[in-house]
């Protein structure tokens, strides 16, 4: 079994609702890639996802925006990134869903990316340009290396496409929270639950949701309806303030990391 | 007969819809109000009456004596797109579009702009049918194209500065698919090119495919044959698959795209994906791209805004390795070259963008009898682009 699904289980008999930090791969450097990953897991992260920048990020606000160009100036391939993972296997057991633009992929060849991501020790796949129609070839890849294939659901879905992104989702489900780019909010989207409860209708895979979810607050109400809450750019947004500072920057980071982690946790607040 | 694009948006392997969950649902709506309305009589009715007594339309098919006779060779006609209202051709899909916008009740209206001349006509067809309109322009366009920026902001459309990345034409398309991701319910993207997720490059080529079939219609009433050769310059690919299209079946026609070699095309620093570049997925789509090994996009170059761009149309992509077009590449040096020889020869100042397609026949022109036709694609006009050829020749205005 694929460490996101046992994960899943897991959280599901404790009746917990899974806290899933972003990082972007190569922000704000390369070798500090793996102390925000390690510190995520110290905080109290299920699951993380890591990030690849890509040129140009369409479904992306400023703030990962700004990630990106900060991981690209340091000249960060994909090839390196799976390079981090195969070194922070060695310290680390934690699923990792890999978030990356299909064109690196496509780039590298389906095939020739799920063996290498497998063989360092990915866990799943999220691609937010991929819709089901087109991704037959990374779906056969994925499932010949045990990959989970996370597809997206949108609060413009129709039941008919939550049903396709259903189908087609291994490990679990990601629910953007709102119509638009990511980005951190004020506000946690009223149609989250609508959305949810919706997609209940045609799955029992566990769902997270992402885009918007920003404060220890947000976590706790998207644990009252979902099974994962994913946060990036709040979490960049407290890094950026120590680019120059790493140890106050992982400190910072794994409180607020501690915080959204005991949001996912507790009852509703 | 072979249809492009098939059922599921594809041209081959190219196009389809590469795009966020968010904007699918958007994207097939589109494709439904289009389909029904492409054979909606009263809709072509309206369409075409706007192109008539609003852009001007039929242009003229003009054969252009003295450029033939200085080249030496096959006889040029230059299609007049430049005579257009606004001055391009890019006014033919914003009307369509803007129609198809107002019949799906859409009331605001965004568009991505490089050279500036996608982003007039929007602002014109948005005034013209009482729209609201913001038009995302790169930063280095901005300043390269300052009066076309002014044009704009005369017909009351607000002009957003895009300041990531290259600050250019790709940039600017990236914070238009960010505005529509967050405003799809109420917004209607107005995309310049055969560019983007499918319905796009096929409701683009088909509003623009009035150029070939004006053109199809004047060269068999003034020359009793079809051309056999027809050159247009290629960035995205709107004028030149406008002009491809009509004419995709009759295989004695030579198709030739011109491409944008900026400094050349062994500088590496081009916007000539056709012609040295791999398929990617970018912008939505299937596509021959400039990318780095490991699948980032390369910011292109060129002295022409309307050609800055690393991608190009899937249909284009698939014309090229189908071998049904031929592609050629042209540097800033040789469009310059070409704007001039066009202004001292026939009097019409060429858009820097047309010029590439001017500077080609150079070549082509020589190596053909005089019993054969050369059509160009004169896309637009060069009115905007006076200050950076007087730049590029070292002089002050």
């Amino acid at each position: 079994m694929n460490r996101i699904d046992k994960k899943f289980n897991e959280l599901r008999q404790q009746g917990v609702c899974a806290f899933m930090p972003y990082v972007c791969a190569g922000d704000p450097t390369p070798e500090l890639t793996p102390e925000l990953f390690l510190t995520f897991e110290e905080a109290g992260a299920d699951l993380i996802e890591l990030g690849v920048p890509f040129s140009d990020p369409i479904a992306d606000g400023p703030t990962i925006q700004r990630a990106s160009q900060r991981a690209l100036e340091h000249r960060i391939s994909l090839i390196q990134i799976l390079d981090i993972v195969k070194n922070l296997r060695k310290h680390s057991d934690i699923p990792i869903a890999l978030m990356s633009y299909y064109n690196p992929i496509f780039r590298m060849g389906e095939e020739a990316f799920c063996k290498a991501a497998q063989e360092v020790g990915v866990d799943g796949l999220i691609v937010p340009d991929l819709p089901p129609e087109e991704a037959q070839p990374l779906l056969k890849a994925a499932s010949q290396y045990n990959l989970a294939t996370i597809f997206l659901v949108a609060p413009t879905s129709s039941p008919e496409r939550m049903k396709l992104v259903a189908s087609v989702s291994t490990g679990f489900i990601y629910c953007v929270s709102v119509t638009g780019v990511t980005g951190a909010r004020n506000t946690l989207s009223d149609e989250v639950a609508t959305m949810v409860e919706e997609l209940r209708k045609h799955t029992d895979k566990p769902l997270c949701v992402g885009f918007g979810v920003s404060t220890p607050e947000q976590a706790n109400q998207v644990a009252q309806v979902a099974d994962g809450a994913i946060v990036a750019s709040a979490i960049i947004n407290v890094a950026e303030k120590h680019l120059d500072d790493k140890d106050k920057m992982l400190a910072s980071v794994k409180q607020f990391a501690s915080e959204l982690a005991n949001g996912t946790k507790t009852d509703k607040v | 007969m072979q249809q492009l694009p098939d059922a599921t948006g594809h041209f081959g392997q190219f196009g389809g819809r590469y795009v966020p969950e968010t904007l699918m649902p958007a994207l097939m709506e589109l494709e439904e109000a289009y389909t029904t309305l492409k054979d909606n009589s009263d809709f072509q009715k309206e369409f075409r009456y706007y192109l008539s007594e609003y852009v001007g339309r039929p242009n003229p098919l003009y054969y252009a004596e003295r450029l033939t006779e200085s080249l030496g060779g096959a006889k040029i006609y230059l299609k007049r797109e430049d005579l257009n209202h606004t001055g391009a051709h890019k006014i033919n899909s914003a009307i369509g579009q803007i129609l198809l916008a107002r019949w799906m009740g859409k009331k605001r209206i965004i568009a991505e702009t490089g050279a500036g001349q996608h982003g007039v006509a929007t602002a014109t067809v948005a005034a013209k049918f009482d729209m609201e309109c913001e038009v995302y322009m790169g930063e280095e366009d901005i300043e390269r194209q300052a009066l076309n920026v002014f044009r704009m902001q005369l017909m009351g459309t607000k002009v957003v500065p895009v300041d990531s990345g290259s600050r250019t034409l790709k940039d600017a398309i990236n914070a238009c698919f960010r505005d529509w991701v967050t405003n799809v319910r109420s917004t209607y993207l107005l995309l310049g090119s055969v560019v983007g997720a499918h319905p796009y490059p096929m409701i683009v080529r088909d509003f623009q495919a009035v150029i070939g079939e004006e053109t199809r219609t004047q060269i068999l009433e003034q020359e009793g044959n079809l051309p056999d050769c027809i050159v247009a310059c290629v960035g995205g690919g709107s004028n030149s698959l406008g002009m491809f299209y009509p004419f995709y079946h009759d295989e004695s026609v030579r198709l030739i795209g011109v491409e944008a070699a900026g400094d050349s095309i062994r500088s590496g620093r081009h916007a000539a994906p056709l012609t040295a570049g791999s398929v990617g997925v970018f912008h939505g789509a299937k596509c021959y791209l400039l990318q780095e090994e490991d699948g980032q996009i390369t910011p292109a170059h060129s002295i022409s805004a309307g050609l800055d761009y690393p991608g190009v149309g899937p249909e284009h992509s698939y014309y090229r390795e189908t071998g049904r077009a031929e592609y050629v590449p042209i540097t800033d040096k040789e469009a310059v070259e070409g704007f001039q020889l066009l202004s001292q020869t026939e009097g019409i100042i060429p858009a820097l963008e047309s010029a590439h397609a001017i500077a080609y026949l150079r070549e082509l022109a020589p190596k053909l009898s005089n019993d054969k036709t050369i059509v160009v694609c004169l896309s637009g006009r060069g009115d905007k682009d006076v200050y950076t050829i007087a730049k590029e020749l070292d002089i002050t205005l």
